[in-house]
């Protein structure tokens, strides 16, 4: 059988720490510093949103691709559909291709319906005469018949949506793209458009689908790649994937996490993480986190070999990878030497301040040099729950940010002490 | 070879988008239309006002309305271009974020678009030339192919601005600055003629310098084409396009990332 995509040793690498677009002034500055320097941007942190994927996807054949937020799907797609370069690697896509990666791109709030339906689909590769054979069939599927000649800018959202479905759903293409497109909608516009998609599966389509769905992707797709970190992790059946996928998802997130077989770890291994867990301030096991708990983390670990003055790291994250704190035994505890073989280290957290929420545990273990012996990025997914903290029957809620301090109010108005120390002074200074 | 081919199969979104920016850009304003002929008649009775009539500014015997309007119309179809197509890739972030189609296609379709205004113009032409009187001669022959000069210059220093713009968003604040100046150091409120000869060659340097004064001299029968001038100006025309091109060429594959 054909392949309709073929994808080889496919690396794509951003840059990070810098503004994506620069100023010329900064840059011209770096030129005069450095005007031998070849690369203008230099020390730029840069991370690869994909590793080496390699993929084969046969004619006809529907692709489910799921994995975390971040984990490359997007750029995958990207780069297949050309709109980026991969920094290495090959793709080779055969025929006709079509990318949904939003719905209605380029719709302009001043054009009509008619007009947009028009514009969308020239954008999106359909020809001018492509669009006027099936303009009825693209009305009547979104249902917007009495709205046609409207500014898109007068529609309602839901309305938006459907309108810009609708002209996506009547591409014909030989390979679909599809980016999450089913998670936007009510749910009747929803199974519409899941009908659409498989209508185009059965009309022969080779269709690659990232959804965050796995109802859908199990519905449409016969198989799937999970990605991980840019890197195809599995690749197969799609039930027996997104089994996986969800196994590990579930497992990621809780209050503890065996650390043995985690591979994806650095460091020499002369010091090993084995387990980390969250336990109450009494060392009993926890069945959830809440915002303001007294709670012990306890890091356990493996020395292989006699380690003298480790530091141990922990790094606390949110879901989207901002750094919230880091505790250090370097700042506070320092610890002469390891002997070896196994123990644990305790970190007794007398307010756990966090927001409720996800967060991410990174762990490292180090001596200065640095040499690292073990770090693990990531390794405990967990949620904190909102409680009553103050005990006034409210809890904080996420929208309040990251953290909380404990705190407490006080109202001073001028009728008070305070205040009348304030106005005599002020009197005083005034004579 | 195969970036020829993939603009032929886009060649309906060039036509889309430049009817887009057409489009928008009347509909959104309340005179619409009436500005692509406001624009140059306020212009041109300014000048003619201030420059013609107090500054006595010499006009080779062509009527100041004329003189001015001749030099007007390309002038502001190139410096329309120059801004809206040196913006077109920024301000289409989201599509280059979100589809696949030849990057070049959004600043010509923006240079595209501005031919239009550059054609109502011309009409207006027609009628003040009617006015004065003025039988068009066989050198109004050379109206389309200056225009396709015109236009290949306009898109030539566009897709460089565009370009750049993408990476530095100086260019979005240095544009304007840039157009003010460039029109001073054409021929459009002043002819060619007073320009000593020793600065000849710097001033075809300036593209633009041949090509409006041919444009104006087309107008009227009694002043000759200064061909040397017309030449030089296409030549660095080329020369600036290819620029573009190559420029453009090469930074396009960054462009989604940086955008």
């Amino acid at each position: 059988m054909a392949h309709a995509i073929v994808v080889e040793g496919l690396s794509k690498q951003y840059r990070l720490g810098e503004h994506q677009s620069d100023l010329l002034q900064e840059r011209l500055i770096r030129w005069f510093k450095h005007p031998f320097s070849t690369n203008g941007s230099s020390g730029a942190e840069t991370i690869w949103a994909l590793k080496d994927v390699s993929l084969r996807v046969d004619d006809g054949e529907v692709l489910g691709v799921i994995g975390r937020n971040g984990a490359g799907k997007s750029t995958l797609l990207k780069v297949l559909s050309k709109i980026t370069h991969p920094t290495a690697g090959r793709v080779t896509v055969a025929g006709r291709v079509a990318a949904l990666l939003e719905v209605g791109t380029g719709f302009h709030g001043e054009l009509t319906g008619r007009e947009n339906i028009f514009l969308n689909g020239s954008i999106l590769g359909m020809t001018r005469r492509e669009i006027e054979r099936k303009l009825d069939a693209i009305v009547s599927f979104a249902g917007v018949e009495r709205f046609l000649d409207t500014p898109v800018k007068r529609y309602s959202s839901g309305m938006f949506l459907r309108l810009g479905f609708a002209v996506a759903a009547h591409l014909e293409p030989d390979v679909l793209f599809v980016d999450e497109v089913l998670a936007v909608g009510d749910a009747a516009f929803q199974k519409k458009c899941l009908s659409a998609m498989d209508e185009m599966r059965t009309g022969g389509r080779t269709v690659l689908f990232v959804s965050h769905n796995m109802a859908a992707v199990e519905n449409l797709c016969s198989r799937a790649v999970w990605i991980d970190n840019g890197e195809i992790r599995l690749d197969g059946g799609a039930k027996d994937v997104i089994g996986a996928y969800m196994a590990a998802n579930a497992e990621a997130c809780s209050l503890a996490a065996d650390l043995t077989s985690n591979r994806q770890r650095r460091g020499s291994g002369d010091v090993r993480f084995t387990r980390v867990e969250f336990l109450g301030a009494d060392g009993s096991p926890l069945e959830f986190l809440s915002s303001g708990d007294s709670v012990i983390l306890r890091l356990h670990y493996h020395a292989h070999t006699a380690v003298v003055r480790p530091d141990f790291e922990i790094g606390v994250f949110t879901d989207l990878g901002t750094l919230v704190t880091k505790f250090s035994t370097w700042i506070d505890y320092e610890i002469q030497s390891l002997s070896p073989g196994g123990g644990h280290l305790d970190l007794a957290i007398g307010c756990l301040t966090l927001l409720p929420g996800r967060y991410f545990l990174s762990l490292w273990v180090k001596i200065q040099g640095p040499v690292f012996f073990d770090v693990l990025e990531q390794c405990l997914q967990f949620d904190v729950e909102a409680s009553d903290f103050y005990g006034s029957g409210k809890g904080i809620h996420r929208y309040f940010g990251i953290v909380f301090m404990p705190s407490g109010w006080t109202l001073n108005t001028s009728a008070n002490p305070a205040g009348d120390q304030l106005a005599e002074h002020l009197a005083n200074g005034a004579r | 070879m195969e970036a020829v081919r993939d603009l032929w199969r886009y060649r309906e979104l060039f036509y889309f988008l430049a009817w887009r920016d057409v489009k928008v850009r009347y509909k959104q304003t309340t005179l619409g239309i009436a500005w692509a002929v406001l624009q140059p008649l306020l212009t041109m009775a300014v000048f003619t006002l201030l420059f013609g009539r107090i500054g006595k500014m010499p006009n080779d015997g062509i009527p100041y309305p004329l003189f001015y309007f001749g030099a007007l119309l390309p002038w502001m179809y190139f410096s329309t271009t120059l801004t809206t197509s040196g913006n077109s890739l920024v301000m289409n972030a989201n599509l280059i974020t979100k589809v696949y189609f030849p990057r070049v296609i959004l600043p010509t379709s923006a240079a595209f678009s501005g031919l239009v205004d550059f054609a109502i113009g011309c009409v207006l032409l027609f009628g003040i030339m009617g006015y004065y009187g003025i039988p068009p001669g066989w050198k109004l022959l050379m109206w389309p192919p200056l225009v396709v000069v015109l236009f290949v210059l306009a898109l030539g220093v566009s897709m460089t601005l565009a370009a750049l713009n993408v990476r530095y968003r100086d260019v979005k604040y240095t544009l304007p600055f840039l157009v003010q100046l460039w029109l001073f150091v054409t021929p459009v409120i002043y002819p060619t003629s007073i320009i000593p000869d020793r600065y000849r060659l710097l001033v075809g340097l300036n593209p633009l310098s041949g090509l409006i004064d041919a444009f104006r001299s087309s107008l009227v029968p009694a002043r000759p084409i200064d061909w040397q001038l017309l030449w030089m100006s296409s030549l660095v025309t080329i020369a600036l396009f290819a620029a573009g091109a190559v420029y453009f060429r090469r930074t396009e594959r960054t462009f989604a990332d940086i955008v």
